[in-house]
């Protein structure tokens, strides 16, 4: 079975011992079922939410004609698919403004879940929409959570508010006054992480949320979570009535399926998800790509995770800016051609990424010796031509051919693709972000 | 009350909770195939995994098939020898001067750990220094400052944003000077699969093994009893950075079980030493199997 690293192998090796190509049969379904069961319980797909899954899915593929472009096993894994997207959620859902200003968000979840993280992520994206927003410290229980939020709300630049290790619920309703008065328009409050069995911390959220006129309670959640996913959300979610959710640490390989579980048993929106630890590592939830992930069929978004950890993310983030703000020299481009040796053949992995072979790449392969040859020039030449590459008049371009073996026509060549890189990745940084 | 009844009373919430049936599934004393699915959703709903739960129903299908009198009794000492048979019962020991390394994913309870560490070697006469070498996350220094002092153990930190060997360094120095018994090493939460943090970890490793040859290492994992099938993963790859001696399994007072440490000792050999059973100095417990499986089954 090992040999059938994906399910859509899995599948297609029961439906290739069968001759069968009108419709579906019930026994044909059942035998495919088996193997779906197994993925979505890899992924950490709860049990019993598995099971009710399977059941839906198998009455609905019985009789089903099999289309013609597709094998039977596709036509499974189609109508599987095409559900959990369904059960996911189809639409994607924002954050409300409520019409008493100011927007109330409380965060509250697990211990360890990412809430402080999220905070400044959220306050970083509300901001950039023009919000103005204030950070509220109201986990007094771990040590230094609330000296974490300030530090956070510096690194956004929004505003802060903490009473130190008070009451709770006393701080909430401080820092809402304080944000009234200060013409916040969104107050989100960071909670303490804690246990869904634990009734009185439990009770301290609903006395927040009751004192401050919560209008959006969300639901921190780790996307590794197992199979206990259930308990949590449901506990939570009867508590508090939770009007939206949000995934962390989903730039892991986590498969995610506790994100279905949660789905299933509560019913609410899934708002965000975490894709990092900046403030600017936050992504809207799409059903689609997350039912690909826990269906183990993300081909397309391996390979763009491999591409991820083979570019040095801080770096390809100092880059983009750069970029933007048009400082993007040649030492920087020396360090694309190190980050491109590193990640092996170019041309495959942007073949890969949705949309990027849109992008006019040029009909040249990735070469190797060329590569070589441009780190060589670049290397040649002093710390200021790297820095400002107008100065390359054809006396320091000659030097430099010179300095690296190389003739004066090569040198030029460097400089006009530097030159059309600049322009490519100006567009490719305007185009999508990268799925996770 | 026994030394393991906050585990078993942390686990016994989860039992009730979910509405647990093993104990009437084994009172029905029939052995059929219901009862096997039965006790493979027992298996699945505590993060077993699909292949060690399979491996673990057959392990009992062959004891009970060789054991002809096999009654609802004698099911049940099976499946809890099998399950202990798994988990071993390697104990967690320690020759001094060492250096315990605790590394694992964001959020966790490295630091919290870290705290709860120091305590016990405290406790047991021992002395010990924490090295801060997490400054990545914002206030993580602050944080251990807090768990030092409960503590009461010393702590080397340097600013935000520094080089995490180089705290390293100058804890282990401070201990080879100082005669410290014992360096806890805290370090960053990292996913697994960013390639640069792990290598920012080998690293680590290595400011150790050089600084201080004569001192016997330890490298553990802090798993999260509420994360599922990926702790393997995590293990996987922690353990070929900085090959990892065994785990700390944190929040079982809740109401997950962590029954993933099954499969990653089953598949890894890679065992558990601690558990964690909330967020007080004293609640980090040294692993008893026998305990445990009374917890999950
Ligand atoms: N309930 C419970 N919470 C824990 C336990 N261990 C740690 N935590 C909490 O988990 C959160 C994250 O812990 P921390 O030590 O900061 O994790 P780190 O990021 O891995 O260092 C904190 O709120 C801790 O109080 C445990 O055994 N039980
Ligand atoms: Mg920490």
């Amino acid at each position: 079975m090992a040999a059938f690293s994906n399910l859509t192998d899995r599948i297609n090796h029961i439906f290739s011992k069968l001759k069968n190509r009108g419709a579906l049969s019930e026994l044909e379904i059942k035998q495919a079922m088996r193997e779906v069961r197994v993925a979505l319980l890899e992924a950490d797909v709860n049990y019993t939410v598995a099971k009710d899954f399977i059941n839906k899915v198998t009455e609905l593929a019985v009789g089903e004609k099999i289309l013609k472009s597709l094998t039977p096993g596709q036509q499974v894994i189609k109508i599987v698919n095409e559900q959990l997207i369904e059960l996911l959620g189809s639409t994607q859902s924002k954050l409300g403004v409520s019409p008493k200003l100011p927007t109330i968000i409380m965060m509250c979840g697990l211990q360890g879940a990412g809430k402080t993280t999220m905070c400044g992520k959220l306050a970083y994206h509300l901001q950039k929409q023009g919000k103005k927003v204030l950070l509220v410290a109201d986990d007094v229980y771990r040590p230094a959570a609330i000296k974490q939020l300030e530090v956070v709300a510096n690194k956004v630049k929004c505003g802060f508010f903490g009473m130190g290790q008070g009451n709770p619920v006393k701080i909430a309703k401080s820092g809402v006054e304080h944000a009234t008065k200060n013409g916040y328009d969104t107050v989100i409050i960071d909670t303490a992480g804690r246990l869904h069995i634990n009734e009185e911390l439990m009770a301290e959220l609903k006395s927040i949320k009751k004192a401050v006129d919560v209008f959006e309670t969300l639901l921190v959640v780790d996307s590794m979570l197992g199979q206990d996913a259930v308990n949590v959300a449901k506990t939570f979610d009867e508590a508090l009535d939770i009007t939206g959710v949000i995934m962390t640490k989903l730039d892991g390989d986590t498969r995610g399926g506790s994100t279905l579980s949660i789905k299933a048993v509560t019913g609410k929106p899934i708002k965000f998800c975490g894709t990092g630890e900046k403030p600017e590592d936050l992504e809207i939830f799409y059903p689609d790509r997350m039912a690909s992930r826990i269906l183990g069929m993300g081909d397309v978004l391996t390979l763009i995770e491999k591409a991820q950890t083979a570019i040095d993310e801080e770096e390809a983030l100092k880059m983009a800016k750069k970029l933007q703000n048009s400082t993007f020299d040649l030492e920087d481009y020396l360090k694309q051609f190190e980050q491109i040796s590193k990640m092996g053949d170019l041309n495959d992995i942007v073949g890969m990424i949705p949309g990027a072979s849109r992008l006019k790449l040029g009909d040249k392969k990735v070469d190797e010796k060329q590569i070589a040859r441009n780190k060589a020039i670049i290397q040649s030449m002093t710390p200021e031509e790297r820095k400002n590459p107008k100065i390359l008049n054809y006396s320091r371009r000659k030097r430099i051919a010179a300095g690296c073996g190389l003739q004066v026509q090569d040198v030029n060549r460097l400089i006009k693709q530097y030159e059309q890189t600049c322009d490519m990745m100006k567009k490719m940084s305007k185009s999508k972000r990268l799925p996770f | 009350m026994g030394f393991f009844q906050k585990i078993i009373d942390g686990l016994k919430k989860t039992k009730e909770r979910i509405g647990f049936k093993l104990n009437e599934i084994f009172k029905r004393g029939i052995f059929d195939e219901d009862f096997y699915e039965e006790l493979e959703f027992i298996l699945l709903s505590a993060d077993v995994g699909e292949e060690t739960a399979e491996d673990i129903i057959d392990q009992l299908r062959e004891r009970m098939r060789q054991d002809r009198v096999a009654d609802a009794k004698r099911a049940n000492q099976y499946l809890r020898e099998v399950l202990c048979e798994i988990l071993g019962d390697e104990k967690f020991e320690i020759q001094t001067p060492c250096v315990i390394t605790v590394a694992g994913v964001n959020g966790v309870g490295k630091t919290t750990t870290i705290g709860k560490l120091a305590n016990i070697f405290v406790k047991q006469g021992k002395s010990v220094v924490i090295a801060a070498a997490d400054t990545f996350r914002a206030a993580a220094g602050e944080q251990l400052e807090v768990w030092a002092k409960r503590a009461g153990v010393r702590i080397i930190k340097h600013e935000e944003g520094s080089d995490p060997a180089a705290v390293v360094f100058d804890a282990v120095s401070s201990a080879k000077s100082k005669g410290t018994d014992i360096v806890l090493v805290d370090t960053a939460g990292r996913l697994h699969n960013k390639k640069n943090l792990m290598e920012e970890l080998k690293k680590i490793d290595r400011v150790i093994e050089r600084e201080h040859p004569t001192a016997t290492r330890k490298n553990l994992i802090v798993l999260d009893a509420t994360t599922g099938q990926n702790a393997i993963a995590q293990v996987e790859v922690f353990d070929e950075a900085i090959d990892i001696d065994g785990i700390v399994l944190t929040k079982l007072d809740g109401t997950a079980k962590g029954g993933v440490v099954l499969a990653i000792k089953h598949d890894m050999d890679i065992p558990v030493y601690f558990v964690g059973v909330g967020e007080g100095i004293d609640d980090l417990l040294y692993f008893d199997p026998q305990s445990y499986v009374e917890g999950i089954i």
